[in-house]
């Protein structure tokens, strides 16, 4: 920022009454003092950040790193265990499985959601009377409290009185127990978190392709390509940063899914839909007498996960914007 | 791209279609809300509420307001929280953009990343020793986590967009940098103020995981614990399961309907734009 540009902006923005202040002599106390403001605004939100993320995240890995009784964990002096919690989790019969479910969850949620919004966006980019509208109504499943979408489907996976099995007799399909046998009721939480994260890709795929310049679809009309070999010569390769951020941010969100398989199933029957996120969720508050270091490990690998993720996310965004 | 106005109408009709596939759980939760308990477990279901009763809303009525009651407070709480400490972050990583900022938006970005489980499991801890369980402070605190990090990044890029010369004008008319901000950047900002709000308070309004691990217990108690008790004590009443539902998806709808606007723009800002 030079004072030259600086002038003539403020003269542009108020109508030649301002003349501002030539170069001052004291301009590094001029900047120390502006950078002494700036931490001042940001000081509430560092002090924030570091007493309720940091601070829990500590707590949460020394959870992790002792072996902590209910006792212990009111009145301090647990003893330190090193590894032992994390050699427990690994070492437990249900680890395997419920890794499995979680990348299971995430894949199958993904690759629906993703697919599916994908096929609505390209739909709602042709402009029709009521599109606008219509998109936004498809937003409600992504605005409602989790706890009421995972209630609902709850209840449209009823096996008895559930709609869904209503409309499968009809076909002459037999009752399936959604929910309570272990051979669906992974299938089931995936169903639900699909229905819930197909707005979340909608929204962000349509203004993805929003993006694109009509022109190329124009001169790609003049020589003759079809819808699809324009989707997949154009649209598909264009929309590819937008697409690789979707899935990321998708996988971070869906690795956290909590609420709704722990409403719908509790993670069972017999651990059948059990997720890292339920499983430690589980360990630290579910049972009768809490395992907080297993549940604090189990915790800190799920968030190994998400970071990996997250930095991988953050690396593609900043290619993208130094383009 | 111009097409003749029946096919149009074609592409209407089978966007209704969609819409309506996507919706239909919502409205099957608003008609077993209306559905008689002798007829909740008819078979066929009945797709549409004949014969309606209102009893599941007197239910409602009757048990739910309390939960209600907290889980507005909540949210209140954590809107001004959210926008207190959010706002002056975002003027000062957006215009004064000072040396440490970039990394504060990384960390920022990472923050967003955590699952809630861990924080619930580090907060517990926390708020046992503080002796802050079951509190209001105490949940507004948590469920705020959900919201500042998005609530500053959105924040820096609405007011990353305001014109220099206005701010420097401020300055010539003797505005200090508090002034500028409470008087030129706020409202100039109203916009990211109420795309903010509006995020924070159905955050906060939906929680469940926080709710259930810090205000399981004690007597402030919001609404989604008051719905996952419904669904763990009383599994006949379905009708009055899904009146709930359908009240504590009021704030949902009422968002959607005032700032649709604001909504996609939130969804959107924190994945394509920086």
């Amino acid at each position: 920022m030079t004072s030259t540009t600086r002038k003539s902006t403020a003269t542009r923005g108020r109508g030649g009454a301002a003349n501002t202040a030539p170069p001052r002599p004291g301009a590094s106390r001029v900047r120390r003092s502006h950078r002494r403001w700036a931490w001042g605004f940001l000081a509430p939100v560092t002090l924030y950040l570091l007493a309720f993320y940091a601070y829990p995240l500590y707590r949460n890995v020394e959870l992790s790193l002792r072996e902590y009784t209910v006792r212990s964990f009111v009145q301090g002096g647990a003893p330190f265990a090193g590894l032992d919690n994390y050699r427990t989790v690994l070492t437990d019969p249900a680890f395997w499985p419920t890794l499995t479910h979680t990348v299971v969850f995430t894949a199958a949620s993904l690759a629906f959601q993703f697919s599916i919004g994908m096929a609505l966006a390209l739909f709602f980019r042709q402009h029709f009377p009521l599109s606008g509208t219509l998109r936004a109504l498809i937003l409600v499943p992504w605005l409602l409290p989790l706890i009421v979408s995972a209630s609902t489907w709850s209840w449209l996976l009823n096996s008895d009185s559930g709609l869904v099995n209503a409309a499968l007799g009809v076909v002459g399909v037999d009752q399936v127990n959604w929910l309570t046998s272990p051979g669906w009721s992974l299938t089931s939480v995936i169903i639900a978190n699909i229905w819930i994260g197909i707005p979340f890709n909608l929204v962000v795929l349509y203004s993805g392709l929003q993006a694109i310049p009509t022109e190329v679809y124009e001169a790609s009309a003049l020589d003759g390509a079809t819808g699809w070999q324009r989707f997949w010569s154009i649209t598909f390769p264009l929309l590819r940063p937008v697409s690789a951020i979707t899935l990321l941010l998708g996988l971070i969100y869906t690795l956290k899914v909590f609420d709704i398989i722990w409403i719908m199933t509790r993670g069972g029957p017999t651990d059948s839909s059990a997720t890292l996120a339920t499983w430690s969720y589980r360990l630290g508050f579910g049972n009768l007498l809490p395992e907080f270091g297993p549940g604090a490990a189990v915790g800190n690998l799920l968030i190994v996960m998400a970071l990996i993720a997250g930095l991988v996310y953050i690396r593609i965004q900043r290619r993208q914007n130094l383009r | 791209m111009t097409t003749s106005t029946p096919r149009v109408w074609w592409k209407t009709a089978v966007g209704l279609v969609l819409t309506g596939l996507m919706l239909f759980p919502v409205y099957w939760m608003i008609n077993v809300s209306f559905t008689r308990d002798q007829d909740m477990r008819a078979s066929p279901p009945h797709l549409f509420p004949t014969n309606g009763t209102l009893d599941g809303y007197r239910a409602v009525l009757d048990q739910q307001l309390p939960y209600l009651g907290t889980s507005f407070l909540v949210g209140l709480g954590t809107v001004a929280l959210t926008v207190a400490l959010a706002a002056p972050a975002g003027y000062a990583l957006a215009k004064l953009r000072p040396p440490g900022g970039p990394a504060l938006s990384f960390v920022l970005l990472i923050a967003q990343m955590i699952p809630g489980i861990i924080m619930a499991m580090g907060f517990y801890a926390v708020y046992l020793t503080l002796g802050v369980l079951n509190t209001l402070p105490g949940l507004i605190l948590a469920d705020s986590t959900l919201a500042v990090p998005f609530a500053v990044l959105i924040f820096t890029a609405f007011m990353s967009g305001i014109p220099d010369e206005l701010l420097q004008a401020a300055v010539v008319d003797g505005a200090g940098r508090l002034r500028t901000f409470w008087s030129v950047v706020l409202p100039v900002s109203r916009n990211s103020v109420v795309t903010v709000s509006l995020f924070a308070f159905l955050w906060s309004w939906s929680d469940f995981i926080f709710a259930s691990t810090l205000a399981g217990g004690g007597d402030h108690q919001p609404i989604t614990i008051g719905i996952y008790h419904y669904i763990g004590n009383n599994n006949q009443q379905w009708n009055a399961i899904m009146a709930t539902a359908v009240v504590a998806s009021v704030p949902a709808a009422v968002l959607l309907v005032l700032a649709q606007r604001y909504v996609s723009t939130g969804v959107t800002a924190g994945a394509v734009k920086d």
